[in-house]
């Protein structure tokens, strides 16, 4: 049966034991005029029955969905001839690969021979009785449990109390999902990063000054030197994030500025929204922009002052990129600004101190630690930023500070070494596991700091 | 102090002073002022600037050319014998159909490679839409029949004037000769743009006068089901535990904080979590919308929680004492009473974390949905790809005419992504409710 279906059943069968669970509990008490001899409401003995109709089902159904790939692969393998099973797992992936192509009537990259056509045929078998196992489980399950639920109902039975508790532990879960998540993130980045580190020294991936991460299959490859030094992505990725920074940081500021203490009620609630547009829009959009408006445009402005410009220059990427963050530095700091109380600035107009000399000696002292906690948050998304650079950003991986050239970045190489076929066990691929734990870290940090720094700093006018 | 006096005396009233320096001051006022207030105009010029770039790009993808033919249904190519079984109808060469009325506009053009250039201005998918014609209508064999077919991609971008003429030869996509023909076929009107139906219900083409958005949008049709299924009710569900439930203590701490951070991730990392967890570990599938709902979800998850512990936080702790004043539990409190008024304040924060959702595509490059896929997904296992990544597909295509299309596929991302946020501010300025 299909998963869908299967759902659909379920919840028909959630929405049957309300009906019924709801119908014992009258029918327990005589009927609507004993309704007050019930411990609760009639609709929390239907509640109580669905939940454990529902419930015990679907966690089984999810856990198989989960597994089922990985079990019934396992199981396939066994099945395989000794000698096949004995390949090396590089080559047994590639294989299982052509089994479940053919097994799906996809086209196979190599010959198709018996013992493969009978891997493709078990695996189709037992994914049909895995589903229809599934399916009988599931719904005895459900049937089971709501049976033995609808038995227990009763007027003595603390229905509402039951049900809340159910609905609690269901809160509880919800709200562990986000720190599940980033221990999810933590440990899978973690663990590919190691067997990337007992391959390359960290020495030599932290503070290597060459990046080309070609292995090489021979000894005598040309080019493929397989140098994992990351120095020349974070150059590269501070260069454009401080290309994007003097962009936003000027224009985001001062527009705050403008539109907090100078700007008629008019112009701000016109122009806000529309600078705040600029932070919806995807960065795929702006990837496009950089790559196909702004940066010919440079280029052919650079070659007419006889420049040579890279057509993949950092400077089009940081520039596109300064555009897009420009919305949270000038709403961040547009919060702060506007958090400085008003009491600060009649003082100072009361020693007959000009508004942009208030603005400037006043409002920005105070509200200074809340404007950098902003940048960093800016700089953080700036660094984290994936599409623009990876559109408009060129990947060779050149150590310079020179604007006009072309540099790579973390994310870019790290979407270069996973987009595509992987084999799971080269340093090429695990090298971008452990770009993406370098990546997490400095932007987990400078998170926490400027997360740190706005919190304090709002508590000290409040 | 008449050594203060004298000092003054020396050094001049200090309104004399102050009025020295006025004028410089006033000057700098003025400066600061006009300052802030280009950087305002800055700000604006990159949205306009931006918008107007992609719509001047990609207006003219919305209409796309045809040439009207005069097609013969010649029974003889179609089906010899008159059979009338669909299986020989769809053997047969339907190239040579189209290309027949071509043969006879143009009995001139002789020799290989002219003959070759000449059927090059019709596109690669015009026989395909003669063969559904007749597989529609059978009846149409023997007849004669004037048809709309596509144009090839360089004609179409030769009749949008996006080809310069004047150009040398050897950097135009189109010779001379064929700027004849088309020429030719332009001043006797059978060249017509027609509104491009089918750059919303193909799937993606290697042509890009055949390559639509319909896979695409269907793919983030299910991606954003996944993640709305999944995110809304979790989402939901972590607020009001956080917010009504939790005690306040070290834990709770930890994840408040948590989630502040889980925020500003970046989201390639999300990226990185969704192919080491659930492909390689639980072995789903890739290019799977699941996937790619699944990864969304958690990263879609803080923006709802933030926000729907704002719109919790925002109804009053009058509402909660008067339900517990008349008896009602802790938890019939939040349901029936705190919930349905946060409720706005919650589908607000929603559809702002769908439209991020679905403009998302760094983490999805990670989990394999940048493949070429063809068929229009039929569900959320179906590999498929998504609007934003089909736009970054395209974005690398070389070919005049798919930049065009590349822009009409952001105009219409970013018609959603406008519906969407504007259905959340007229939610907001509907429901919204100062207590």
């Amino acid at each position: 049966m299909q998963l869908s279906v299967l759902v659909f059943v379920l919840l028909g069968v959630m929405a049957l034991a309300y009906h019924l669970g709801r119908r014992r509990s009258l029918a327990t008490v005589g009927g609507r005029v004993g309704a007050r001899s019930l411990h609760s409401l009639p609709s929390y003995y239907g509640f109580y029955t669905a939940l454990w109709a529902g419930l015990p089902a679907l966690l089984i159904a999810g856990l198989w969905v989960f597994f089922e790939g990985s079990i019934i692969n396992s199981m396939v393998v066994q099945g395989l001839p000794s000698e096949l099973r004995e390949l090396p797992p590089a080559q047994l992936g590639l294989l299982m690969n052509d089994v479940n192509n053919l097994a799906s009537g996809n086209i196979v990259s190599g010959e198709v021979d018996a013992t493969m056509q009978r891997a493709a045929d078990h695996l189709n078998e037992l994914r049909s009785i895995g589903s229809t196992a599934l399916a009988i489980a599931v719904l005895s399950i459900a049937l089971g449990t709501a049976s033995l639920a609808w038995r227990a109902i009763g007027p003595k039975m603390r229905a509402r109390n039951r049900v809340e508790v159910i609905v609690s532990s269901l809160l509880v879960v919800s709200s562990l999902i986000a720190i599940l998540t980033t221990v999810g993130i933590v440990l899978s980045v973690l663990f590919e990063s190691f067997r990337f580190f007992q391959k390359v020294p960290v020495t030599d991936f932290l503070f290597g000054l060459e990046w080309s991460p070609q292995v090489a299959l021979r000894a005598d490859q040309v080019g493929a030197s397989g140098a994992f030094g990351a120095i020349p992505l974070f150059a590269g990725t501070l260069l454009i994030s401080f290309i994007a920074l003097l962009v936003a940081v000027p224009v985001g500021l001062m527009s705050a500025i403008y539109l907090a203490d100078y700007a008629g009620p008019k112009l701000r609630s016109n122009a806000k929204p529309v600078l705040e547009v600029l932070a919806g829009v995807p960065t795929v959009v702006y990837g496009f922009f950089a790559a196909l408006t702004l940066a010919p445009a440079i280029r052919g402005v650079g070659e007419s002052v006889g420049l040579s410009v890279s057509s993949e220059s950092a400077l089009a990427a940081g520039l596109v990129m300064g555009i897009m963050i420009i919305p949270f530095v000038s709403s961040l700091s547009d919060d702060v600004i506007n958090a400085v109380p008003q009491s600060l600035r009649d003082a100072a107009y009361a020693l007959g101190a000009t508004r942009s000399e208030t603005i400037r000696q006043v409002v920005l002292p105070a509200a200074l630690p809340g404007i950098m906690g902003g940048i960093l948050l800016a700089a953080s998304r700036a660094i984290g930023e994936t599409m623009i650079v990876v559109m408009a950003a060129g990947l060779s991986a050149n150590l310079t500070a020179n604007p006009l050239d072309s540099v790579t970045t973390v994310t870019v190489q790290i979407v270069t070494l996973l987009v595509g076929d992987q084999e799971f066990d080269s340093a090429k691929t695990l090298a971008a596991f452990a770009l993406g734990l370098l990546l997490f870290v400095v932007t987990l940090g400078l998170n926490i700091v400027a997360l740190h720094i706005v919190r304090k700093y709002r508590e000290q006018y409040e | 102090m008449t050594e203060t006096t004298q000092a003054n005396n020396n050094r001049g009233r200090s309104i004399d002073i102050v009025n020295a320096s006025l004028k410089r001051r006033y000057a700098r006022e003025r400066r600061f002022r006009y300052l802030g207030l280009s950087a305002v105009i800055l700000g604006l010029l990159f949205v306009g600037t931006l918008f107007v770039d992609i719509i001047s790009k990609g207006y003219s993808a919305f209409v796309q050319t045809h040439i009207v033919l005069d097609v013969y249904f010649d029974p003889e190519v179609i089906d010899p014998d008159g059979t009338a079984d669909p299986a020989v109808i769809a053997r047969a060469d339907f190239r040579q159909i189209a290309r027949q009325p071509l043969r006879e506009l143009f009995p001139e053009v002789s020799g290989r490679r002219d003959k070759r250039a000449l059927y090059k201005i019709l596109s690669s998918g015009a026989p395909y839409q003669l063969l559904d014609m007749v597989q529609a209508d059978p009846s149409l064999i023997g007849t004669r029949q004037t048809v709309e077919l596509i144009a090839d991609d360089d004609i179409d971008m030769l009749a949008k004037g996006h080809i310069d003429r004047t150009a040398p030869p050897a950097d135009r996509r189109v010779n001379d000769k064929v700027i004849g023909w088309v020429d030719k076929l332009e001043s006797q009107g059978l060249i017509r743009k027609n509104f491009n139906t089918a750059f919303f219900t193909n799937g993606d083409s290697r042509e890009p006068e055949l390559a639509g958005i319909g896979g695409a949008v269907a793919g983030s049709f299910y991606t954003l089901l996944v993640t709305l299924s999944l995110s809304f009710p979790i989402g939901v569900a972590a607020a009001i535990y956080l917010e009504e439930f939790a005690p306040k203590n070290r834990w709770t701490d930890i994840i408040e904080v948590n989630i502040n951070n889980l925020a500003a991730v970046p989201s390639i990392v999300f990226g990185l979590l969704g192919l080491a967890m659930f492909i390689n570990l639980f072995g789903l599938p890739r290019s799977a919308p699941l996937v790619g709902g699944l990864v969304l979800t958690l990263m879609t998850l803080p923006t709802i929680i933030i926000a729907s512990r704002a719109a919790l936080k925002s109804v009053p702790p009058s509402i909660r004492e008067a339900a517990l004043g008349v008896g009602a539990s802790r938890m019939q409190t939040v349901f029936h009473h705190v919930l349905p008024l946060a409720m706005p304040g919650m589908l607000t924060g929603t559809i702002i974390g769908m439209a991020q959702a679905l403009g998302e595509t760094a983490p999805l490059l990670m989990i394999g949905m940048v493949a070429f896929i063809v068929d229009v997904p039929g569900g959320p296992l179906d590999p498929s790809t998504v609007l934003p990544v089909q736009v970054f597909l395209w974005a690398d295509s070389p070919e005049r005419a798919f930049v065009e299309r590349t822009s009409a596929a952001i105009m219409v991302l970013l018609a959603f992504l406008v519906a969407m946020n504007a259905i959340a501010v007229i939610m907001r300025r509907r429901f919204e409710r100062r207590w």
